[in-house]
C-alpha cells in the first residue's frame, strides 16, 4: 500500500456546510494508515466562477489552489466536480501562460476524488465498512461523464458489510443542480430534481449515496421540501462506517 | 437578466413542465431515442468511425472555401445553379426570385431547418405563395401554426388525440386519433398538393463535393416527390452541411441516421444534383449556399467544432433539460444542445443569453454526439462572453450585478482569512432562518431561487477547517496569501 501522505482538498461545501464528509474522509484514512494533511488556506477550486464565464476570478481561484497545494505528494477531494474542474478546467485557463499551465498540469496529475484514488491508486474495494441498510446510488455527471467514474464506488459499496445497493433507473441522468443554474432556472432544475427523487423513491432505498456533495445538497433540499424521508449520504459516511451523517 | 426574472425562457419552460402530456411525450422519446443511441455507439464494430468522421468533418471545415468552389462546379456542370447567400435575406430574396421567375403558385416543403433559420415561409406566403410541408411531422405543426420543437420530431410535443382534433377540423376529416387512419388522411391531402406544385423546397443533409450533388434522408418517401415532381427544385443548405468525397458523405449518413431515428439506413436516400437530363419533370435545380453568420463561427476556433454538427438531434434525445422543457421554450430555430449553442452564435449571444446559461453542463450531450462534439465547453464559452462582453461577437457584458457577485466572490477565495470571517459572519446571519427548522425553508435575494422549491442546509456550526484545527492544535493559523502551508506537518501531528 502507498504510505504516500494524503491532502486533503476539502471541497468548500463540505466545509462550511457537511463537515462531517471530510470527518469521515479521515476516518477512512485513519482505518487504512494513511496519515493525512490539510493544507492550510485552501478555499474553493473556482468551479463557480469558471462555470458561469467568470474566468478572470476563475484564473484567480485556481492561482491560489495551485499555490496552496503543489507542494503536496497527493490530493485527495470528496467531490468529483472540483477534481474535474482541477484536472480539465485548469489547463483551460491556462492555456495562454506556459509556466502557470505546467503547474497547473502536475497538480492535476496528483488530484484524485476519494473513490477513484482509494481504488484505482490504492488498489483497494474493500475498506472494512460495515453499513446496515439499503441504498441507491447517484452518479454525478462531472463524476461519472467527466472522469469516467463509474464501478470505483460501486465497487467500494459492493464490499461494505451489510450494505444492499439497489440501482436507480437513469441514475446517471443529472439531479438539475448545475451551480448558478438552480437559482437562477429553478422550475427547470425542480423538475429534473422531482425526476431524480422519483427514481430514487421507486427503489425503495432507505438512503441515496453520492460522490459530490452539491448533487446531494440539491436532492436532500427536494426530499426535505416534499417530506420524504430518504436519507441523504456521501459515500464517504458509508465507507467510514460508523454510521454518521444522518440527514440533518 | 435571467435572475429570477420570469423570462421567457423560465416562463416556457414552466409551461412545458406543467403539461403532463408534454411531459409523457418527452420522456418516451428519450428513453427510446437517447438510450438507443447510446447503445448504438457503444456497440459500434469500429469504434474509431465517430473519431474518423469528426476527423474528416474538421478536416473540411478547415478547407471550406475550396471544397464549397468544388461542390458549386459540379453542381454546376450538372447543369444545376448555384447561389452564395450570405445572409438570411439574401437566401429568402433569391428563392423569392425563383418563384417568381416560374411563376410558382405553390411551394412544396421538405423538411429543413435553415428554411427555419432563414425564415423563408412567410416571405412566400407574403408574396402570395402557398407552403405546404410535406413532411407529417412538419405539416401537423404546420396545419397547427406552431414552430417545431425538435430537430428530427418537430410535432413531438402533439399526441394523436390532439392531432385527430387539428386534421378534423384542417381537413375536414371525421375526427379519429387512429394513426393509420391520421397518416393516410395527410397523404390524401399531400399528395394532391405534391403534384400541383410548382417549386420543391428542400434542405440538404449532405452535400457532396466529388460528385456535386446534395442528399436528403427520409422515412416518408415526401422528399422524392417533392424534389421530381415540381419542375423547380431549390435546395437550402448551410455552408457547412458539405463533405469532400462520397467516402466520407457514406461515413458520415452512417453516422446520420443512427444518431437521429436509430436506422442503419434510413427508408429513402435521394442524391440530387441538377435538372432531370432524361426527360424528367424537374427542369431547375437550385443550391442555396447559406453563410449568415457561419464564417464568423468558423473564423473563430472556439467555437468552429460546433459546425461540426451533422444535425441529427442525438443531443435533444438525451437532455435532460431538453426533457423536461420541450423545443418552444428556447424560442429559437435550433433548440436543444445544438440549439444552446448555435443559436446564440448565428443569432445574438445577448438575445439568447437564457440559451448559453440555461443548461447544467451535464455532459450527456457530448457522450450522445456522433461527432463528439464538446457542446458544454462551448457553453462554457459562450457564458465567458457574456460575462465580460466582447468586441469580437458584438456582445455586452449580460449582467453587471452577477459581474461584480464573482468579483466580491474573488477577493474572499484568494484571501483565507477574509474567507473565514465572511463564513462566520454567514453563520451569524444565517441565525434568523435557522431557529425553528433544521434546514432553512425561505432566503431572500438570489437565493430565493432556491428556496421556492427546496430547503437549504445551514452553514454548519463548526466548519471542518476548525474542526481540524481543534484536532492539530499546535499548527498556526492559515499560511498567508501566496505561501503554502501544510496545517499538520508531519505524520506524528495528523494522526495522533
Amino acid at each position: 500500500m502507498s504510505e504516500k501522505p494524503v491532502s486533503l482538498f476539502i471541497q468548500c461545501l463540505v466545509d462550511s456546510m457537511f463537515p462531517e464528509v471530510g470527518e469521515a474522509m479521515l476516518a477512512i484514512f485513519d482505518r487504512l494508515g494513511i496519515p493525512c494533511l490539510y493544507p492550510a488556506g485552501q478555499t474553493c477550486c473556482g468551479q463557480p466562477a469558471f462555470n458561469s464565464g467568470y474566468r478572470r476570478e476563475a484564473t484567480a481561484a485556481a492561482s491560489h489552489f495551485i499555490t496552496i497545494f503543489e507542494g503536496a505528494e497527493v490530493i485527495v477531494c470528496p467531490s468529483g466536480s472540483c477534481v474535474h474542474m482541477v484536472r480539465h478546467a485548469y489547463p483551460l485557463l491556462f492555456a495562454d501562460q506556459p509556466e502557470m499551465a505546467d503547474r497547473a498540469k502536475a497538480v492535476g496529475e496528483k488530484t484524485f476524488e476519494l473513490t477513484q484514488y482509494l481504488v484505482d491508486e490504492l488498489g483497494l474495494d474493500d475498506v472494512g465498512a460495515h453499513y446496515p441498510g439499503t441504498i441507491t446510488y447517484h452518479d454525478s455527471c462531472h463524476l461519472s461523464r467527466g472522469l469516467g467514474i463509474f464501478t470505483q464506488p460501486r465497487r467500494l459499496l459492493d464490499k461494505v458489510d451489510g450494505l444492499n445497493l439497489i440501482e436507480m433507473a437513469d441514475s446517471d441522468t443529472c439531479c438539475g443542480f448545475g451551480g448558478t443554474f438552480s437559482v437562477n432556472y429553478p422550475e427547470i432544475s425542480t423538475a429534473m430534481v422531482d425526476a431524480k427523487i422519483d427514481n430514487i423513491l421507486a427503489t425503495g432505498a432507505e438512503a441515496v449515496v453520492g460522490c459530490d456533495i452539491s448533487c446531494l445538497m440539491n436532492i436532500l433540499g427536494r426530499l426535505s421540501r416534499r417530506g420524504e424521508p430518504v436519507k441523504v449520504l456521501h459515500i464517504a459516511q458509508i465507507l467510514a462506517g460508523a454510521g454518521q451523517g444522518e440527514q440533518r | 437578466m435571467s435572475r429570477n426574472t420570469a423570462s421567457d425562457y423560465n416562463r416556457e419552460a414552466a409551461k412545458a413542465i406543467a403539461s403532463p402530456l408534454l411531459q409523457a411525450s418527452l420522456q418516451s422519446l428519450q428513453q427510446r431515442f437517447g438510450k438507443g443511441a447510446m447503445a448504438i455507439w457503444a456497440g459500434l464494430a469500429d469504434p474509431e468511425k465517430r473519431k474518423r468522421v469528426k476527423a474528416s468533418r474538421m478536416r473540411t471545415l478547415a478547407h471550406l472555401d475550396i471544397i464549397l468552389t468544388v461542390l458549386a462546379d459540379k453542381v454546376r456542370e450538372r447543369g444545376g445553379r448555384v447561389y452564395f447567400a450570405e445572409t438570411a435575406q439574401d437566401a429568402v430574396d433569391y428563392t423569392l426570385a425563383v418563384a417568381k421567375k416560374n411563376e410558382v403558385k405553390r411551394v412544396v416543403k421538405g423538411k429543413s431547418m435553415t428554411s427555419i433559420e432563414i425564415n423563408v415561409d412567410p416571405a412566400l406566403a407574403e408574396a402570395g405563395i402557398e407552403v405546404v410541408e410535406t413532411d407529417l411531422g412538419e405539416y401537423i405543426v404546420q396545419l397547427a401554426g406552431e414552430p417545431p420543437s425538435h430537430i428530427i420530431a418537430p410535432c413531438i410535443h402533439k399526441n394523436r388525440k390532439q392531432i385527430g382534433t387539428l386534421f378534423a377540423e384542417k381537413l375536414g376529416i371525421e375526427f379519429s386519433e387512429d394513426p393509420p387512419t391520421l397518416t393516410r388522411a395527410a397523404r390524401r391531402a399531400l399528395r394532391e398538393k405534391m403534384l400541383n406544385a410548382e417549386m420543391g423546397l428542400t434542405g440538404c443533409n449532405l452535400a457532396c463535393a466529388e460528385t456535386g450533388q446534395i442528399s436528403l434522408v427520409s422515412n416518408e418517401g415526401n422528399i422524392r416527390m417533392t424534389t421530381t415532381m415540381p419542375q423547380v427544385h431549390l435546395a437550402i443548405m448551410g455552408m457547412e452541411r458539405v463533405v469532400a468525397t462520397m467516402d466520407e458523405h457514406r461515413e458520415t449518413l452512417e453516422l446520420l441516421t443512427r444518431g437521429a431515428a436509430l436506422q442503419n439506413i434510413s427508408t429513402y436516400v435521394s442524391f440530387l444534383g441538377g435538372p432531370d437530363q432524361d426527360g424528367g419533370r424537374v427542369r431547375e435545380f437550385h443550391l442555396v449556399i447559406v453563410d449568415n453568420g457561419r464564417s464568423k463561427i468558423l473564423a473563430d476556433p472556439e467555437f468552429r467544432e460546433v459546425l461540426a454538427c451533422i444535425r441529427c438531434g442525438a443531443c435533444l434525445n438525451i437532455c435532460p433539460v431538453y426533457g423536461k422543457i420541450g423545443g418552444h421554450a428556447y424560442g429559437a430555430a435550433y433548440c436543444g444542445p445544438i440549439g444552446a449553442v448555435v443559436s446564440p452564435l448565428l443569432d445574438g449571444i445577448n438575445k439568447h443569453a437564457d440559451l448559453c446559461k440555461g443548461e447544467t453542463l451535464c455532459g450527456a450531450c457530448r457522450d450522445i454526439c456522433p461527432v463528439e462534439n464538446d457542446l458544454p465547453r462551448m457553453l462554457a464559452a459562450l457564458r465567458h462572453k457574456l460575462a465580460y462582453g466582447s468586441d469580437q461577437w458584438q456582445t455586452r457584458q449580460h449582467d453587471p450585478a452577477e459581474a461584480y457577485a464573482f468579483h466580491l466572490w474573488q477577493q474572499l477565495v484568494t484571501r483565507p482569512a477574509l474567507y473565514r470571517t465572511g463564513l462566520r459572519l454567514g453563520r451569524l446571519l444565517q441565525w434568523p432562518f435557522t431557529r425553528k427548522k433544521k434546514l432553512i425553508a425561505k432566503m431572500l435575494g438570489i437565493a430565493s431561487g432556491w428556496t421556492t422549491s427546496r430547503d437549504l442546509p445551514p452553514l454548519a456550526r463548526r466548519s471542518f477547517t476548525e474542526i481540524w484545527r481543534e484536532k492539530h492544535p499546535k499548527t498556526k493559523g492559515p499560511a498567508q496569501d501566496g505561501k503554502t502551508g501544510q496545517e499538520s506537518g508531519t505524520e506524528k501531528e495528523s494522526r495522533p
